[in-house]
């Protein structure tokens, strides 16, 4: 068994007085994808959000329950910001700042203190690389943003998170906004990211969890139904209900 | 048959909507000839340099300078920017970012409140606080530009409040989180990129903003000492395009009266650079969708 980069144990979460995830007990290895499928509502996204505090934002949220992040409990033994540069996140919308291309990548590694020009064209260029974004905008890296189409955008939106070196992403339906073309270049980044984060994703469609991931997570309703490799997961569901839904019976 | 009714209500309708739109374009037409057809023919009389750069008003001695009054407007102006636009454009973030919703709402009502407040009643406020205060510290009677400034800068609160609120509420929550889910605080999160997401929605508050400040009247007058001479100092008094015809336009006669409508267009003017102004930051904000 390798070590567990996240160790999430009896995690539940309401909103207000809804109740949204039943104590969770989840594992994730470091270098592996993780994906979570389930129906919409089944708690995937809101599990996913408490895994960089970002639930935390939401007025009248509770959490318990303890997540644990390389041996650390991440409500108790550090801040959301020392954690948010450990745990990067990307968007379901491509979320580029109404800045140029230069500026979004340098965001973080500016709130985290670099402030050195040297060193920041460095981690641009770097991050941009690893997004397999940057020949396509190493020429205008002063145009805003905005100016990219929408699967450049959402690499672009990698390459910020990947700027503050951070240890796991989290994908929250990062393709559901593109085009297959534009999807299936970030599957490839996600595979290729695999080598050296952690990666947890949340998606709708099985088949990209097929085709990505290492492990699957069920959700249904709040409950982690089944949670094993995603192999097996899909060949030989345990729960009749996994069954079912990767069937395509409900969901 | 019934049909044929109906259509006849449709049209008398329409026609009726017609009316009410045609009332409005006939008023600003109207007042902008009866403006400009007075006091052309002033300035022509007067010399448009002589009426523009010109430093003395005296209209007994048919001296009619109107430069110190324009500089009157331009600083009292501002400086109620220099005052107002600061304080609003953090209380818009206070508003929308930071304070619970109760305190939220109570906040918008407060600001309400301060929009309909009659504009005497702000100047008498600063006559009765403001203006004895700038006497006791710089002297001179406290009837100035700075305390024009002063009231004026409370008067634009409301508009930079609200409508810089509206834009930064606006700004996706995906930004935001974006931006908190690398680690910025709420703070660094609201300067770096909330404020410039919604810059259009603020500049836009602060042009209007400008256009209330140079066209408020009764506020002024109480507050700004009214001496038509350039200011050389914040204390010192000033008058203002507005307060200029205001002032005089109940004993003024031939010249001088038409040189008080000469004083309305050059006000027009001002009015129509603003409004030009905002049309394009209005064009920028669209476009941004």
């Amino acid at each position: 068994m390798m070590m567990a980069k996240i160790d999430v144990t009896n995690l539940n979460l309401c909103y207000d007085k809804v109740k949204v995830l039943y104590s969770i007990n989840m594992m994730f290895t470091a270098n592996s994808v993780t994906a979570l499928i389930g129906p919409s509502g089944c708690g995937k996204t809101s599990f996913l959000r408490t895994l960089n505090r970002l639930n935390d934002t939401v007025p009248g949220v509770k959490v318990d329950g303890t997540i644990k992040l390389d041996g650390l409990n991440i409500y108790k033994d550090m801040d959301e910001i020392k954690l948010r540069k450990k745990v990067g996140m990307v968007f379901q919308k491509p979320n580029p700042f109404p800045m140029n291309i230069y500026d979004n990548v340098a965001y973080g590694p500016k709130i985290h203190g670099i402030t050195n020009k040297k060193i920041l064209n460095e981690i641009v260029e770097r991050s941009l690389k690893q997004a397999f974004l940057w020949d396509e905008v190493k020429d205008r890296l002063s145009k805003s943003a905005l100016s990219l189409s929408g699967g450049q955008q959402q690499r672009l939106c990698i390459a910020r998170a990947l700027a503050v070196e951070p240890e796991v992403i989290l994908m929250d339906e990062p393709t559901s906004a593109l085009d297959p073309i534009a999807t299936s270049k970030i599957e490839e980044l996600i595979l290729k990211l695999k080598e050296s984060y952690t990666v947890i994703i949340v998606t709708h469609s099985m088949q990209q969890a097929a085709r990505i991931s290492d492990f699957t997570g069920f959700f249904l309703l709040g409950n982690l139904v089944e949670y094993k490799e995603t192999k097996k997961l899909f060949k030989s569901p345990d729960d009749d209900r996994t069954k079912g839904y990767i069937n395509g019976i409900f969901g | 048959m019934k049909l044929n009714r109906k259509k006849i209500y449709e049209k008398i309708n329409e026609r009726l909507l017609l009316i009410c739109g045609l009332i409005s374009i006939i008023a600003v037409l109207s007042i902008t000839i009866f403006i400009f057809s007075k006091g052309i023919p002033a300035i022509k009389e007067i010399g448009l340099k002589e009426f523009i750069f010109g430093e003395e008003w005296q209209p007994t001695g048919g001296r009619f300078g109107l430069y110190p009054m324009i500089v009157g407007s331009l600083y009292v102006t501002l400086g109620a920017v220099m005052i107002g636009v600061p304080i609003g454009i953090l209380t818009a973030v206070f508003i929308s970012e930071l304070a619970p919703k109760r305190v939220a709402s109570f906040y918008r009502r407060l600001v309400e409140l301060l929009a309909g407040i009659p504009s005497v009643v702000y100047g008498f406020f600063g006559l009765a606080t403001i203006v004895p205060a700038i006497d006791l510290i710089f002297g001179g009677g406290g009837n100035s530009l700075l305390a024009a400034s002063i009231i004026l800068g409370i008067m634009i609160l409301p508009t930079v409040i609200s409508i810089s609120e509206t834009s930064i509420k606006s700004v996706p929550m995906e930004l935001r989180e974006g931006s908190l889910a690398l680690g910025a605080s709420d703070i660094y999160t609201i300067f770096k990129v909330l404020i410039p997401a919604a810059r259009s929605g603020i500049l836009a508050s602060i042009v209007l903003a400008i256009g209330r400040a140079i066209g408020e009247t009764m506020a002024v007058i109480l507050v700004a000492g009214n001496t038509p001479l350039i200011p050389k100092a914040l204390a010192e008094r000033i008058r203002t395009l507005t307060a200029n015809i205001a002032l005089e336009m109940g004993y003024a006669y031939g010249l001088h009266q038409n040189a008080l409508f000469a004083t309305g267009v050059i006000l027009f003017v001002f009015i129509i650079v603003l409004n030009i102004l905002l049309m394009k930051f209005n064009k920028k904000v669209g476009e941004n969708k």
